[in-house]
C-alpha cells in the first residue's frame, strides 16, 4: 500500500503562515526514497521548530545512516508553529514529514530526538496531529513505534506513559539493530502483533520498553520498586556507545536548509564524552569515554563537508572542543588549507585551562574575529571546587589579559546561579570577577574600550550525574540572587557600563527541574499543560509558569518534592533501572566529595578513579596524539 | 572584474522562499560549484552578488535578475551550468550574459504577472476587470512596515486581461477550473504588486477569490508603453558584447 503526498493540501495553508518555505523540505542533500521500495521506514523528529531542529547533528546523523542502508527509508518531521497548527487542525491536514510530506501515523516509527526536556508538548503536538493515540497503551498494529533518544532519554519516566520505547546513548549501531528487528518481524508476517515486536526489541537489554516495567510507590510518594513485569525482561537498560568514531565519518552529505536556521555552518564532532568531571554536566557524565576522531578524519570530512555544503563556516563541536589532543595542528591545518577562501572556523566550547592565543589566532585568520566566550560557571574559588570546574581565577584573567592584548575587545562569561551549597557571596563573586577582567583588560590595552558580558543561567540538577540528589534552589532564591548580582555590576561607577548582564528569572529552571527529575507520576502534568495550550516550552514567549503550576496542583503532583527536595543515598531514583554505566556508589561519594569542596582529576591524564563507566559497558578511553598532521589541499 | 547577469526562476514549491533564503542559497550555490566570485574589502567580506527587485514569497517567478562580480573572467554558458546544478531544484538558472555598459535595475521598467484564481466566478472577474480599467484612480490600503498606507493602484496597470484555464499546484496535481489574470505593471514607487490590483478589483467590484491566487512573474524588462510589451533586459548585453559570443572583451582583458 503506498502512502501519498499530503503537499497538495499544506500547500493551501502556506500563504497564510509565518516562513513557509521551513515547511516545504527539498534542502540540498535531503533524500526522499520510494516507499514501496523500503520495508522498514523511520519518521525522524526533532521536536522543536525547523529552525532549531533542522542543524541538530543526532538527528542528521540518523537521517543519513538509515537512508544508506538499502530497505530503510528516514524522513524528518519538525514541530510547526502554532499557526500552522490551527490550520493544519481546520482543515485535517496530518503531521507530515519535510522530505516526501508523507503522514507520519504511516512509518513504522516516529523517533524522537529530545536534547531537552522542554520538547515534551511538542511532542504531543505531533502525535495529536498525526492521529496517533497519545498514551501508548492505546496504539494498535496500524501506529508507529514512538521511540526517544537523545540526553533527556536518559530519565524518559515523565514521558513513559506516551513513548513505546526509548533508547539511550549513542544512536548509530542500535537504530541499525533496531531497523533490523523491525524488518524480520515485518517479514515474518507481524507474529503476536505490537507487543512482540516491543518485546524482541526489549529483551536485548538495549531497548527500554517502559510498559514493561512496573513502578511501586512507598506511601509518603517515594518509589519502592522499578520492576520488569515479563519474564526475559531485563532488570536494567543498558547506554549505547560508539567507539572508534573514525569508522562513522558522519554527516557526509550535511543537509542545507532555504530557510533560516540557528546555526548556519558546517559541524564536525571531534569528540564525544567528556572526563573533565564537572559535577554538574550531565552530558560529561553520560557520554563517557572520551572517544576522539582522528586529525586526518576530521580533516577529510571538513575538506567533504565545505564542497558538499557550500558554507562559509566549520564549527569544530564537541563538549569541550580545545581538550582535543591535537587541536593545535588540527586548527593551523584548516586554518593553512582555507586561507583567502572567507572560510572561518569556530569552536564552540573552549575552557579557561586549555585556551591558548595560537589557537585564538588559528580560528580567526580567514573569517571575523568574533567573540570569546569562557564559562567559570561558579563565581567564588570554593564554588567552583563543589562543582570541580577546576579553573582558577589566575587562569582566567591570564586568559583573558592576552586575548585582549591580541586584540580582542569583547568577552563573555557564562556562570550559572542555584548551584548546591551556594551563598550569596559565591554569586557577588561573579561581579568581582567581572571587574577585575575589565581592569586587567583596561591595564593591558590602555585603552577603555573593553567589554564583558556576564550571562548566567539557573541551575537544574539533573539525573546520573553527583548533584542528582542534590534540592534545587528554589525560584525566590535565584531570582533574589540574580537581582542582587544586577545591582551590584549596575551600580558600579568604574566598570559597571563596561559589563553586560543577560539573565534569565528562575522560574522556567523550576518547570526543567521537575521534567528532568520527574517520574511516571509527572507524565499527567504535561498531559494537562499540553491539553491547555501549553507548546514551544523553551520559547520564554510561549513558556507559561502559571500554567505549569496550575496543571501541576490539578494533577495532585507537588513541584516542590521533585525540585527543591533534597534526596537521600538509598531512595530509588526514577532512573536507576537505567544504566549509564556510571557507578551509583561512586556518584554518591563524588556527590559528598563535592560538598566538601574535594576536587577530581580527568582520568584522561591521572589514573582511573572508578566512576564505572568503562568496564560496565566495555569501553575505553580513545585519544591521540597520532602524530599525523593535515596535509594541504588544493582549493578551488 | 568582469560582471555577470544572471536570470533565475523560482518555481513551485521553492516559490515559499524569502529573498533572504535566495541570497544564502544562491552564495552557497556559487562556492559550490567554484565560481570565482569577489568579495569585497573590509573587515567582513560579502560576496559581490546584487539582486534586482526580488518577488515577494510566496510568489513564483520565471524572471528574477542577479550580477556576480568575478575575479578572472568567466564564460556565461559554463556558468549557467554550473549554477543551475549547484542549485536546488526550484531554482533554475535560465539565462547567463557578460554585462554591458549601463545597470540591470533601471532596465526593469515593468513586470508581466499571471494570478490563477480556483474556484473564482469567470463572469465576476470580467466585470471586475472591466471596472477597474475604467476607473480613473483605485485607492487600496497596505499595510507596510511603517503601519497602513494607502495609494494608487490603477496608475501603473498598463494592461490587464481575464481567462479561464486550469489551476495547477506546486505539487503538480491536476486542479479545477480556475480564473487567470494576466496584467503588465510598471514598477512605481510605492510598488503596485499583483495583491494591490486583487484588492483594486474587491474595492471596485466586491470581486473576492475563495483560496489564495497563486501569483507567477512571467518577464521583466523594458517596456514598450504603446503596447505593453516588455523587452529582454539582456539584449543590450548581447549587443555590446557582440551577441554573446565567449571571452573577455574591452576593458576586461587588463583586468
Amino acid at each position: 500500500m503506498s502512502v501519498e503526498s499530503i503537499f497538495h493540501r499544506l500547500e493551501a495553508l502556506l500563504p497564510k503562515v509565518q516562513k513557509p518555505i521551513q515547511y516545504v523540505g527539498g534542502e540540498l542533500n535531503s533524500t526522499v526514497k520510494d516507499w514501496d521500495d523500503a520495508d522498514v521506514r523511520w519518521a525522524l523528529m526533532y521536536p522543536d521548530a525547523y529552525e532549531v531542529g533542522l542543524p541538530n547533528q543526532g538527528v542528521a546523523i540518523l537521517y543519513e545512516i538509515l537512508n544508506e542502508l538499502p530497505a530503510t527509508l528516514a524522513e524528518r518531521t519538525y514541530a510547526v508553529w502554532p499557526d500552522l497548527e490551527a490550520l493544519m487542525r481546520a482543515e485535517g491536514v496530518p503531521q507530515f514529514t519535510v522530505d516526501a510530506h508523507r503522514p507520519v501515523r504511516a512509518f513504522d516509527v516516529l523517533g524522537v530526538s529530545f536534547s531537552t526536556e522542554l520538547g515534551y508538548t511538542n511532542m504531543l503536538t505531533a502525535l495529536d496531529l498525526a492521529g496517533i493515540p497519545m498514551l501508548a497503551v492505546d496504539r494498535d498494529d496500524d501506529d508507529p513505534i514512538v521511540l526517544a533518544g537523545g540526553h533527556a532519554a536518559f530519565n524518559p519516566e515523565p514521558i513513559a506513559d506516551f513513548l513505546d520505547a526509548a533508547v539511550l546513548g549513542d544512536g548509530e549501531q542500535i537504530a541499525i539493530a533496531i531497523s533490523e528487528v523491525i524488518r524480520e518481524w515485518k517479514a515474518e508476517g507481524r507474529p503476536g502483533g505490537r507487543d512482540e515486536l516491543l518485546m524482541r526489541l526489549a529483551e536485548s537489554g538495549g531497548v527500554y520498553v517502559p510498559k514493561f516495567y512496573d513502578v511501586d510507590y512507598h506511601p509518603d510518594g517515594r518509589i519502592k520498586r522499578v520492576a520488569p513485569n515479563r519474564a526475559d525482561v531485563p532488570w536494567r537498560v543498558h547506554k549505547h556507545t560508539v567507539m572508534d568514531l573514525d569508522e562513522w565519518p558522519y554527516p557526509k552529505k550535511p543537509l542545507v536548509p532555504l530557510a533560516e536556521t540557528v546555526h548556519e555552518r558546517f559541524s564536525v564532532e571531534i569528540f564525544r564524552g567528556c572526563t573533565r568531571g564537572c559535577r554538574f554536566c550531565q552530558a560529561g557524565m553520560i557520554t563517557r569515554p572520551v572517544r576522539e576522531r582522528s586529525i586526518t578524519t576530521i580533516g577529510a570530512m571538513v575538506d567533504n563537508g565545505i564542497k558538499e555544503s557550500g558554507f562559509n563556516e566549520v564549527g569544530l563541536l564537541s563538549l569541550s572542543s580545545a581538550d582535543h589532543s591535537e587541536i593545535a595542528d588540527v586548527a593551523k591545518g584548516l586554518a593553512d588549507r582555507y586561507e583567502g577562501t572567507n572560510t572561518s572556523l569556530s569552536l564552540p566550547s573552549t575552557r579557561v585551562d586549555a585556551f591558548n592565543i595560537d589557537l585564538a589566532n588559528e580560528f580567526s585568520r580567514n573569517g571575523r574575529r568574533s567573540g570569546l566566550t569562557f564559562a567559570p560557571e561558579g563565581g567564588s574559588e570554593r564554588m567552583r571546587k563543589v562543582i570541580n570546574k577546576m579553573v582558577t581565577e589566575e587562569d582566567l584573567i591570564r586568559t583573558v589579559t592576552t586575548a585582549y592584548s591580541q586584540g580582542w575587545r569583547q568577552v563573555k562569561l557564562y556562570f550559572m546561579c542555584g548551584l548546591p551549597t551556594e551563598t550569596d557571596e559565591d554569586v557577588l563573586g561573579i561581579a568581582d570577577l567581572a571587574k577585575k577582567v575589565i581592569k586587567a583588560g583596561r591595564e593591558i590595552t590602555g585603552s577603555r574600550d573593553i567589554r564583558c558580558t556576564v550571562s548566567i543561567g539557573g541551575f537544574v540538577p539533573k539525573p546520573h550525574t553527583p548533584f542528582q540528589w542534590a534540592g534545587q534552589a528554589d525560584h525566590e532564591t535565584v531570582d533574589r540572587r540574580l537581582k542582587t548580582l544586577r545591582d551590584s555590576l549596575r551600580g558600579d561607577k568604574e566598570f559597571g557600563r563596561a559589563i553586560g548582564y543577560r539573565y534569565h528569572d528562575g522560574k522556567p529552571s523550576i518547570v526543567e527541574g521537575l521534567l528532568s527529575r520527574g517520574d511516571r507520576r509527572v507524565g499527567a502534568v504535561i498531559r494537562a499543560v499540553w491539553e491547555d495550550g501549553g507548546r514551544f516550552d523553551g520559547w520564554s514567549e510561549h513558556f507559561s509558569y502559571q500554567r505549569w503550576m496550575a496543571a501541576a496542583e490539578k494533577a495532585g503532583v507537588d513541584v516542590d518534592w521533585y525540585t527543591t527536595r533534597e534526596r537521600e543515598e538509598n531512595e530509588v531514583l526514577p532512573w536507576d533501572h537505567l544504566d549509564a554505566g556510571l557507578d551509583r556508589e561512586w556518584l554518591w561519594q563524588d556527590w559528598q566529595e563535592a560538598v566538601s569542596g574535594a576536587e577530581v582529576e580527568d582520568c584522561r591524564w591521572t589514573p582511573c578513579y572508578d566512576c564505572g563507566v568503562c568496564p560496565t559497558m566495555g569501553t575505553e578511553i580513545q585519544i591521540g596524539p597520532t602524530g599525523r598532521k593535515l596535509l594541504p589541499l588544493t582549493v578551488v | 572584474m568582469q560582471r555577470l547577469r544572471v536570470r533565475y526562476a523560482k518555481r513551485g514549491r521553492l516559490r515559499f522562499t524569502s529573498h533572504r533564503d535566495i541570497s544564502r542559497a544562491v552564495e552557497r550555490a556559487v562556492r559550490r560549484a567554484g565560481i570565482p566570485v569577489a568579495y569585497s574589502a573590509g573587515f567582513s567580506p560579502h560576496p559581490k552578488i546584487s539582486y534586482a527587485g526580488a518577488a515577494p514569497t510566496g510568489v513564483a517567478s520565471e524572471a528574477e535578475y542577479l550580477e556576480i562580480g568575478v575575479t578572472t573572467p568567466c564564460e556565461p554558458e559554463r556558468i549557467r551550468g554550473d549554477l543551475d546544478g549547484s542549485l536546488p531544484p526550484g531554482l533554475d538558472v535560465l539565462d547567463v550574459v557578460e554585462a554591458g555598459p549601463g545597470g540591470l535595475a533601471e532596465r526593469l521598467e515593468a513586470s508581466e504577472w499571471e494570478v490563477r484564481l480556483p474556484g473564482a466566478d469567470p463572469g465576476l472577474a470580467g466585470v471586475a476587470v472591466e471596472k477597474f480599467l475604467s476607473a480613473g484612480a483605485v485607492e487600496v490600503e497596505r499595510l507596510t512596515k511603517k503601519g497602513p498606507r494607502r495609494f494608487d493602484a490603477r496608475e501603473a496597470v498598463l494592461r490587464l486581461a481575464v481567462s479561464e484555464g486550469t489551476g495547477r499546484t506546486a505539487a503538480q496535481v491536476p486542479g479545477q477550473s480556475c480564473v487567470i489574470l494576466r496584467m503588465v505593471v510598471r514598477h512605481m514607487t510605492p510598488a503596485v504588486r499583483p495583491d494591490d490590483v486583487l484588492a483594486g478589483l474587491r474595492l471596485v467590484a466586491d470581486f473576492a477569490p475563495p483560496v489564495p491566487p497563486e501569483v507567477t512573474r512571467l518577464a521583466q524588462g523594458l517596456l514598450d508603453v504603446g503596447t505593453g510589451a516588455l523587452a529582454d533586459p539582456f539584449d543590450l548585453d548581447r549587443e555590446t558584447t557582440r551577441g554573446g559570443e565567449t571571452g573577455p572583451v574591452g576593458e576586461h582583458v587588463a583586468g
